[in-house]
């Protein structure tokens, strides 16, 4: 409780305690935890003076402000059509092997969420998928397989 | 393709022209008076390059007009149509073009605050960004405007591209479109008078202050005026980013573009239309046929148009705010119907009620997500019925 | 400053209207009537809910008339093909959406959707169902019940709780298919920030969020031979009762409501109005104490402004929002309670009735009562001292049920004892009511005049602006209050939990210049309560408040201190106010609540 106090003192002190600074302050935190808590929804809403219901339903708008649990790393991957036409299929399989999740779920060393997103900006090199902000593009198996591998020895 | 003139004309203004200039085009901009800038954008024709195309210069006309103590000037980097990255791109390799653009907004409209509303997806632009910004925030210094821009990151919400939805969440809100009137020129952040901008309207706007309206307008089309850039992506041998004239024919395009085998071209991304084949020749892509925010997803005959139409569906389902009854319930309607008659579990005939449905969605809901998923649904329901039902 | 006039065109009529105001409301100045659903008087437009779309001349597409302005020379249309399709659209939609058993709807011909969907003659069949499946009723809380599948999603509620009470327990959560009203993390209600106040009730256009109903319970109690079933009814049941029964808003159906409780069968008939004149006498007294220990006694802990307590809406809303300032509230429970604790030790001992045999139920205009006599610290009696807390609407429900022609049912007075009623305590119903009640007496009590208003008619602390305030000399004070000499007497009211907001925001601050300070957490006080007849709005509000006004213009006693009831209980039972006996069953205390 009372890491999750300092980290919203400090973001409030960065972004300021107005409606507007509550964007900001779920990203960063987001950013940091990579899920708001409850305990985190709770305190930034008493530091900027919203209710907790109004906090919720903001960050629950967007699909990026996460409020259940997520691993260190977030694997979102792209589901446009154009994804699906060049093999995005064989992507989440490899990762659902890999990872041993399916869709939605997070590994039990809380490190992986595996999650499926809309367009991500990269129909010209499709199959991608996001690791927390970072895209990865024309991904095959292969190259999923050396991804993953790179960020387990994170 | 029969035609003889198949052949699509290429541009290279954009990426090509002045990249590494410094703000060359700004220092010019600012010699003029804002009357004769604005006069000079009317005169060139430019419209807005999100998508919506409304005209560029009466759009700054009218912010210009407003009373205010203070004005701001947006720029909508929310990329989120499926299919579409050119503003990746602009913001990857010219977004000096693009702050230029904004800082001459800023001094025609009296507006001193600059942000760009970049989509959280592109969230690893940010570094290259802000470095560019100093070398814009030391140029400022330099001239006798004030002119700052902020970045403002999105969260995932495809929506927030609405521009009242967009200004909504730079408030830190929900991104609920807003009812209009009154429009962003008007009221738009904190109720303040607003122009909302796409990334490469802001380009397009530098491009005029340095060739002229004369020069530009040879580009394009008597409506569709200037060059455009386009995403191009789906069964094509060169997916990526291609700076073409507006008002080519579509059959050129995919003469171009194609694998030799295309079945369809979906213009606008997934709140565009779907043209099939037979009427390539017929299509022309700009304001007098079909306009469009540059994304041109391309389908050759392996594709099943139904699954394209599912995976747009999805996603409006999916992005719709879900505020307004005929964008929140109709998406789903369009969805869960067009999966049952695909199971039998409805007639064919079906298909009319849901075109019947789009009609009241295109004339009834509150914003333009609602509205357009019309375009996609009847383009490719009527020209792939068949498709839709076995 | 004038108000620009402008000019359009209606159907085909021409209008002048104020510069600004919505199409909607253009339309209503010519009697022209479109449907609404998200709309809502006395909330901001939200235009999201498109059934009230109108052609406007040279568009393309459908305006939502509630969210466009009027402008000079607008042609618009509000019936042709294009329009009827797209609202029979919208209404065929919301059906899609929705948990269609209307017949065993609580709201079922009391529902807007209903009856648009009516209306429009709409094909349930044309659509598929998108109704979410497995929506589980959340029933958590003691007031109010929310179930999902009934909701359109128009938000009323969410503005309500939002602009007119400043709680935001409520919430718009997720987007697309998704997007629902939600507490926070979507929470049972009863573990969230909620004041109970029911006024998110009020404005649901449909069923899907009601108070929690007890009237099974009820009948359960009547049927039950060993049991004695003692009733009371607040006062502002008395003027709104019958909008249940097809009586035009504002009719006082006082005689005709007790003889039908009678009639269904209840042990006992009494008026809460008893409790509220002894609610005055106690509160009167502390407050007289606590301006004497203030000015007297220089007591720097006495706090003053001293506030009502008789709303327990208000009551959970400050214990959540301002827990450092309960000490600001009188310890007087409400009248319900106070009711409650009487009934199963004063009346009981009186009748001869052993208290666990006595069924107490209030009639209240409230869905905060329900919780309020759930609250562990209310048994005084050594019992739950109030059994059970009915609405405005359930008691219309039960008469309904009972088969009663209420039309033709002869008047009948309530019973006795604590059956008696004044004028001061009919008028607790609506906002300013307890002020001017208590002031009517307090100032007797002081000075031993009447209040210097004609006809006791203290006309500034009436009316519906959300925050009233009022001054009074006290002058020629008898001995006993002669410290109180020349004092002005500052006094505030408030309704609506926004406006209590602004008082308890002036009290942090240090900054309030009153001494005694109403507050009731519905606006327009109880005639608005969250448990009254459905719809509500300001001018139905100020119809029911006349109703009060007239109920206490016509009673032959309008001071609590006269009510010969009360008078005879402090003698037989009580003692004297504020002493040991009245603490024990009339006072309570408060507890800091979480304030996220």
């Amino acid at each position: 409780m009372a890491e999750v106090q300092e980290l919203v003192t400090r973001l409030t002190k960065q972004f300021g305690c107005e409606r507007e600074s509550l964007l900001p302050i779920l990203q960063d935190y987001v950013e940091e935890k990579r899920y708001l808590s409850k305990e985190a929804m709770v305190e930034i809403a008493r530091q900027l003076d919203l209710s907790a219901a109004d906090v919720y339903g903001t960050a629950s708008f967007y699909s990026f402000l996460d409020t259940e649990e997520r691993g260190e790393y977030v694997i979102r991957v792209c589901k446009s059509i154009i994804a699906e036409m060049k093999g995005k299929k064989e992507i989440l399989r490899t990762l659902e092997d890999l990872l041993k999740v399916k869709v939605g779920g997070t590994t039990s060393c809380k490190k992986f969420t595996l999650l499926e997103t809309n367009d991500i900006g990269w129909s010209d090199k499709e199959p991608s998928m996001l690791i927390n902000d970072v895209p990865f593009t024309d991904l095959t198996p292969d190259k999923v397989i050396k991804i993953i591998a790179e960020y387990r020895k994170k | 393709m029969s035609n003889t003139n198949n052949s699509v004309s290429r541009a290279d203004v954009i990426f090509g022209a002045y990249a590494s200039e410094k703000y060359v085009v700004l220092e010019k901009a600012l010699k003029r008076t804002p009357e004769d800038i604005i006069q000079e954008l009317i005169d060139s024709g430019i419209r807005g390059r999100g998508g919506a195309g409304f005209p560029t210069g009466l759009k700054w006309k009218f912010a210009a007009q407003q009373q205010s103590d203070e004005k701001y000037v947006i720029c909508n980097a929310d990329e989120g149509e499926p299919g579409t990255f050119k503003d990746r791109e602009i913001l990857m390799k010219v977004p000096r073009k693009v702050f230029s653009g904004m800082a001459i907004c800023g001094y025609v409209v009296g507006a001193t605050k600059g942000m760009i509303y970049l989509r959280g997806e592109y969230k690893w632009l940010l570094p290259s960004l802000m470095k560019e910004r100093e070398i814009f925030d030391e140029y400022i210094k330099s001239t006798n405007i004030d002119f700052s821009i902020e970045f403002i990151l999105g969260s995932g919400a495809y929506v927030c591209g609405e521009e009242t939805a967009l200004i909504e969440s730079m408030e830190g809100k929900r991104g609920e479109p807003r009812n209009k009137p009154p429009f962003p020129v008007v009221e738009g952040f904190k109720n303040k008078p607003t122009v909302v901008n796409n990334v490469e309207t802001f380009v397009n706007v530098n491009m005029i202050m340095r060739m002229g309206y004369k020069e530009y307008d040879k580009l394009g089309t008597q409506d569709s005026r200037g060059s455009k850039l386009f995403s191009i992506s789906g069964d094509t041998p060169k997916p990526g980013v291609f700076e073409l004239e507006l008002g080519m024919k579509l059959s050129e395009f995919v003469n171009e573009f194609g694998d030799g085998d295309t079945k369809a071209v979906q213009v606008g991304g997934a709140s565009g239309f779907c043209v099939p084949r037979k009427k390539f020749d017929e299509t022309i892509i700009g304001f007098e046929g079909i306009p469009t925010g540059g994304s041109m997803m391309i389908f050759n005959s392996t594709r099943s148009m139904y699954n394209v139409l599912h995976n747009y569906l999805e996603f409006f389902c999916e992005e719709s705010c879900g505020q307004c009854t005929p964008c929140r319930v109709g998406t789903q309607q369009l969805l869960k119907g067009i999966e049952a008659i695909k199971n039998s579990e409805r007639p064919e005939s079906y298909l009319d009620q849901l075109l019947k449905l789009t009609d009241t969605m295109k004339i009834a809901s509150k914003c333009g997500l609602g509205q357009s998923v019309a375009n996609s649904f009847a383009s490719i329901v009527e020209n792939f019925t068949e498709e839709m039902v076995y | 400053m004038e108000t620009k006039q402008i000019k359009l065109s209606i159907d085909g009529v021409e209008v002048s209207v104020a510069d600004g105001i919505s199409i909607l409301d253009a339309a209503k100045k010519i009697n022209v009537h479109i449907p609404t659903l998200c709309h809502h008087e006395d909330l901001c437009v939200a235009g999201n809910c498109r059934i009230c779309v109108v052609e406007v001349e040279g568009q393309r597409s459908l305006s939502a008339s509630c969210a466009t302005p009027a402008h000079e020379g607008m042609v618009i249309k509000t019936n042709t093909a294009k329009v009827r399709k797209a609202r029979r659209d919208v209404a065929a939609l919301l059906v899609s959406e929705h948990n269609t058993q209307c017949t065993t709807c609580y709201r079922s011909m009391n529902c807007e959707l209903q009856a648009i969907a009516s209306e429009y003659n709409v094909d349930n069949n044309i659509y598929l169902s998108v109704l979410k499946p497995n929506i589980q009723i959340d029933k958590s809380s003691w007031s109010i019940e929310k179930d999902d599948s009934k909701c359109i999603r128009c938000q009323r509620c969410v503005r309500t709780c939002a602009e007119l009470q400043h709680v935001n327990a409520l919430t718009v959560a997720h987007k697309g298919e998704h997007m629902k009203i939600s507490t926070f993390l979507d929470l049972p209600m009863n573990e969230v920030v909620c004041t109970n106040c029911g006024q998110c009730i009020n404005r649901c256009p449909t069923g899907a969020l009601t108070e929690r109903r007890y009237f099974d319970d009820l009948w359960e109690a009547i049927d039950d031979p060993t049991k004695h079933v003692v009733m009371n009814t607040a006062p502002s049941v008395r003027v709104a009762l019958g909008e249940m029964l097809g009586y035009p808003v504002g009719t006082r159906v006082t005689g005709k409501m007790v003889a039908a409780m009678k009639k269904i069968g209840m042990d006992s008939v009494l008026d809460t109005d008893f409790t509220a004149d002894l609610t005055i006498i106690e509160e009167g007294t502390e407050l007289l104490g606590r301006l004497k220990k203030a000015l007297v006694d220089k007591d720097p802990t006495v706090k003053l402004p001293m506030m009502t307590s008789c709303s327990p809406g208000w009551i959970k809303f400050i214990e959540h929002m301002y827990p450092e300032h309960l000490g600001h509230l009188s310890t007087c429970k409400s009248p319900q309670q106070m009711f409650g604790a009487l009934a199963k030790t004063y009346y009981a001992e009186k009748k001869g009735i052993d208290p666990k045999d006595i069924v107490s139920v209030a009639i209240m205009p409230c869905a905060a009562k329900k919780y309020e006599a759930n609250r562990p610290e209310m048994k005084s009696s050594g019992y739950q001292d109030v059994d059970a807390g009915l609405t405005t609407r359930e008691l219309g429900f039960m008469i309904k049920q009972a088969g009663i022609d209420f039309r033709h049912l002869e008047d009948a007075q309530y019973d006795s004892f604590m059956g008696e009623s004044t004028g001061a305590a009919v008028i607790f119903g609506a906002t300013g009511g307890v002020m001017e009640a208590a002031l009517r007496t307090a100032y007797e009590i002081v000075t031993g005049r009447e209040v210097p208003f004609k006809n006791l008619n203290i006309t500034p602390v009436r009316g519906t602006e959300g925050i009233k305030a009022a001054s009074i000399k006290v002058e020629n004070c008898v001995e006993e209050w002669k410290f109180l000499e020349g004092a002005e007497l500052n006094v505030a009211v408030a309704h609506g939990l926004k406006n209590a907001r602004i008082i308890m925001d002036q009290i942090a601050a240090g900054e309030s210049p009153y001494h005694f300070i109403e507050v009731m957490a519905c606006p327009g006080g109880c005639i608005g309560g969250g448990g009254q007849p459905i719809p509500t709005n300001e001018e139905i509000r100020k119809k029911r408040i006349a109703a009060i006004y007239e109920e206490d213009a016509g009673m032959s006693k309008r001071k609590s201190h006269e009510n010969e009831e009360v008078i005879a209980m402090y003698k037989e039972y009580l003692g004297e106010p504020n002493g040991h006996k009245s603490h024990e069953l009339l006072h309570t205390h408060y507890r800091k609540r979480n304030r996220y």
